[in-house]
């Protein structure tokens, strides 16, 4: 037996492999991870959520260099943490790679890569989904 | 809605107590409560406790029916509610158990809160504390408990020029207080160079920035406060109580550097009590990390957003400050066992207003705020409390 | 043949390096002598959040930043690799996924030892060929194993490229292809087993050398062409010293095989090989440039392509991806200690 949460993983690959959100047709207010309805237009809204594929844009609005990670990362530490802002305006939580660890810094502009993210073990799936990498590289 | 008051204490030692389970500590703390109290175990009309996971911790689900079995009250059939809201699980418990009261629905009950973390080995601490956060956009892609407050700080830091010193002096300032608070998990004041030389845990927070994985418990007794006094001669008044949510992530907030949780929550206790911020003696904050408790002062009004550094750098929050913080040692240094948190708080204010606090009592300390923080500022409770 | 052709290609290389005398040092072996003899200064070395499907789907993305196709267009894709993530459960899948090709689409993975790829090739040709597909993607990559102080692990490495084929604004025609396939163990893994194995000296002369060669003349005399009508020559690259010797068997020269020639800077990316020299050489090709392909993949078999570049490859938005020439450039060492990390060579619970 597996431990893994195999059909909650394969429900959200569009959003982990493609960044498919959605967006309100009321307000025109884009939300990632998608939602049910649109917080703000509630009711108005139900109905009216349509998904859109966004960009894998964005920048760094603040960031941590994790050195205790959760057992899936241990392998990686120490690695950066971020909060990015897409272009489009959602926020997400994502790790960012190919880069010194000094050189993550709020407001850089960042892109979407794709990865491993976890494991279940050397007998699970594998679940894999979005990084993000500094857009100008090692500079 | 009728006043309730806290008419008794308890609480166990707070650190890693490898000879005490779960059920041990429950049962001493309810205990110790309920002989400070003066009533007798048959007058409980309810059990609530607040515990965040004992379901991963010690893979036990059905938390009130064994508290009231742990404590030897199967017999009399009680009532028992178990609350969840991550680490705010003991003030939630500590709000459910007050309403029950102020509604009319009970008259005495006790209110508990337990973690016992130390039954798991390190990582898997680690990736229970992480369920405190959004498990599928936030835990799933590498975050930790740790780096969510310190991409706060790391903002905080950048927004407002607060220094890594700055959150390593409200360390010191902890330890200094824990030192004087006989059931702390770490008795011993600590120099400023220990916090700043210690190995980081999620840049800009290091281990020292951090509270410690803890096994221990806490309960209180309630009643009206009309009769209150027939119990004891020294009652604390709840005069007003506060709950608020905000979106599960971070990165969901309209503010990194504010918790409108707390924010909110504090408002509505100050409007119930008609107290200002300025009227509070001494507050049990929850700084789980050093720059928690920076945020709380700024959230609960104490000080204007983003000079919770220089407050600290003026010393206003020390135990011989303007308004003390974290008398008892805080999160800290007194331990987190993570469902306990918010009842030791309120422990902490009742000692203080009753002028129990021997070395660590505040002068003359007449209202008391307690501030308990679910995940990262995904919840909060506010609780102020005035002697009688 | 008709025409069908390459119409845009990606690739990817991950950024760690390691050195040939940082391993060499490892075992207690002379790293001058090691590097001389293999012709291999570095090797590419994925970190453990990358593997065959990561390093798919960032080719595959890069094929398709270059040109405007809807990617639900895409008929095709199969993966070639040693080192596939699942061995149940294809790569393409993934990548079909990651790349919105999905649902309407033909999968398969594919295995021939550093062949693969070459033979997705042939494959995406067949089906635009006979019209059944409008656009086919082969990708070949690999983050092979090779077992810790074994002579393969100078060379084992990690990368890959994607190639979109099709009939319609070919950028590189493909003239002709042919294949010769035998039944030669030079080198194996066995079902379940974590590193090859392989017959040493065996693997050169009766393996890639008699392959290859058999298979580069048979198509020369098919297309009645010379070594001398090429501008450029890729061949399959497991070390830095055995494409240059096959080369000069063949009668082509150092210049012609320059350009496909990353052995020494990365090592061999086994699936991905000759389809990142391919790349490399299309990053540089001028319309009318000729280039000759043989690929070899152990067990064994060759695969050689006739191609010539066209006009339209001056229409390919190159530079909204990384040249492979970027890519070998944007790198950063590690030691032994970080790579056996790395490759998980250390075993834990």
């Amino acid at each position: 037996m597996v431990d893994g949460a195999v059909p909650r993983f394969w429900r959200e690959i569009p959003q982990r492999y493609n960044l498919v959100g959605n967006i309100c047709q009321s307000c025109k207010k884009i939300y990632f991870p998608p939602r049910e309805y649109c917080p703000v237009c509630r009711r108005k809204s139900m109905g009216k959520m349509k998904d859109i594929t966004l960009s894998g844009k964005g920048k760094i609005i603040t960031y941590s260099i994790i050195h205790t990670g959760t057992s899936q990362f241990e392998p990686l530490v120490p690695y950066p943490m971020a909060i990015v802002e897409l272009d489009e305006g959602p926020r997400i939580t994502t790790q960012i790679v190919d880069c010194e660890i000094d050189q993550v810094k709020i407001g850089k502009k960042v892109e979407i890569v794709f990865r491993k993210i976890q494991q279940d073990g050397h007998i699970g799936a594998i679940y894999y989904g979005y990084k993000f990498k500094l857009v100008d590289g090692d500079k | 809605m009728r006043d309730v008051a806290v008419i008794g204490i308890g609480i166990t030692k707070f650190g890693e107590l490898w000879d005490k389970s779960f059920r041990n500590l429950i049962a001493e703390a309810g205990a110790k409560a309920i002989i400070d109290s003066g009533i007798s175990g048959k007058e409980l009309n309810a059990i609530y406790v607040g515990s965040m996971s004992a379901g991963r911790f010690i893979g036990q689900e059905n938390i009130g029916t064994l508290v009231s079995d742990a404590s030897g009250f199967s017999h009399l059939h009680i009532p028992t509610v178990r609350v969840e809201s991550a680490d705010a699980s003991g003030g939630l418990a500590f709000r459910q158990g007050y309403l029950s009261v102020a509604s009319g629905m009970n008259d005495i009950v006790v209110v508990g809160g337990v973690e016992k973390m130390t039954d798991v080995i390190g990582i898997e601490a680690t990736d229970t504390l992480a369920t405190g956060l959004d498990q599928e956009w936030e835990a799933f892609f590498g975050s930790t408990l740790a780096a969510e407050y310190a991409m706060i700080a790391t903002k905080h830091m950048h927004d407002y020029n607060t220094t890594r010193e700055q959150l390593a002096q409200v360390a010191v300032k902890n330890h200094a207080n824990g030192a004087l608070n006989p059931n702390a998990q770490y008795r011993r004041a600590m120099p400023i160079e220990s916090i700043l030389r210690s190995p980081m845990e999620a840049y800009p927070l290091s281990m020292m920035d951090s509270a410690p994985v803890s096994d221990g418990a806490a309960a209180v007794i309630l009643c009206p406060a009309d009769k209150a006094k027939k119990y004891t001669k020294k009652p604390v008044k709840i005069i007003g109580s506060g709950q608020a949510s905000d979106t599960l992530a971070l990165h969901g907030r309209k503010k990194i550097c504010t918790f409108e949780s707390t924010v909110k929550a504090a408002e509505m206790a100050y409007r119930q009590s008609g107290k200002k911020p300025s009227d509070i003696n001494v507050a049990e904050v929850h700084d789980c990390y050093t720059i928690s408790e920076i945020l709380a002062i700024e959230d609960l009004g104490f000080i204007k957003k983003g000079e919770g550094g220089s407050a600290i750098d003026k010393k206003i929050t020390t135990l011989d400050g303007k308004l003390p913080v974290n008398t008892s040692g805080g999160l800290k240094s007194k331990g987190h066992p993570l469902g306990a948190t918010g009842i030791a708080q309120v422990v902490e204010i009742v000692t203080q207003l009753r002028g129990d606090a021997d070395q660590r009592q505040v002068k003359n300390a007449k209202i008391g705020l307690t501030q308990n923080v679910g995940g990262v500022g995904a919840s909060c409770v506010v609780h102020i409390m005035e002697g009688m | 043949m008709d025409k069908v052709g390459i119409i845009s290609y990606g690739a990817h290389i991950p950024r760690f390096r390691i050195k040939t005398e940082e391993i060499a040092k490892a075992w207690g072996k002379d790293p001058i002598t090691i590097s001389k003899g293999l012709g291999i200064n570095e090797k590419s070395v994925p970190s453990p959040d990358q593997d065959v499907a990561t390093i798919s789907v960032e080719a595959a993305r890069a094929a398709l930043k270059r040109i405007n196709i809807n990617p639900q267009e895409i008929g095709a894709i199969y993966v070639g690799s040693e080192s596939h993530p699942y061995a149940v459960k294809p790569t393409g899948t993934i990548v079909g996924e990651a790349i919105r090709a999905t649902p309407l689409l033909m999968v398969a993975d594919y295995e021939f030892a550093c062949k693969a790829a070459t033979a997705g090739i042939q494959t995406c040709m067949s089906l635009v060929k006979a019209d059944m597909i409008k656009y086919g993607m082969a990708i070949g990559s690999d983050t092979s194993q090779a077992a810790p102080g074994d002579a393969l692990e100078y060379a084992a490495s990690a990368g890959g490229a994607a190639f979109i084929i099709g009939n319609q604004n070919i950028i590189a025609s493909i003239n002709d292809t042919c294949s010769y396939t035998t039944d030669t163990p030079d080198f194996w893994r066995r079902e379940g087993k974590k590193y090859p194995a392989h017959g040493g000296r065996f693997t050169g002369t009766p393996a890639y050398f008699k392959h290859i060669t058999n298979n580069a003349k048979n198509l020369m005399e098919k297309l009645d062409t010379k070594p001398q009508d090429y501008k450029y020559a890729i061949f399959h690259q497991p070390n830095g010293k055995f494409p240059v010797r096959v080369a000069k068997m063949l009668g082509f020269s150092i210049e012609q095989i320059q350009q496909g020639l990353l052995c020494p800077n990365i090592g061999n990316t086994y699936s991905g090989a000759t389809m990142l020299g391919l790349a490399s050489v299309l990053d540089v090709a001028k319309p009318g440039d000729r280039i000759f392909l043989t690929s070899y993949g152990s067990g064994a078999g060759s695969d050689a392509f006739d191609i010539t570049v066209t006009q339209n490859i001056k229409k390919l938005k190159k530079n909204n991806a990384p040249l492979v020439s970027e890519l070998i450039e944007n790198k950063k060492y590690v030691d032994y200690s970080t790579y056996a990390k790395y490759r998980d060579l250390l075993y834990y619970d």
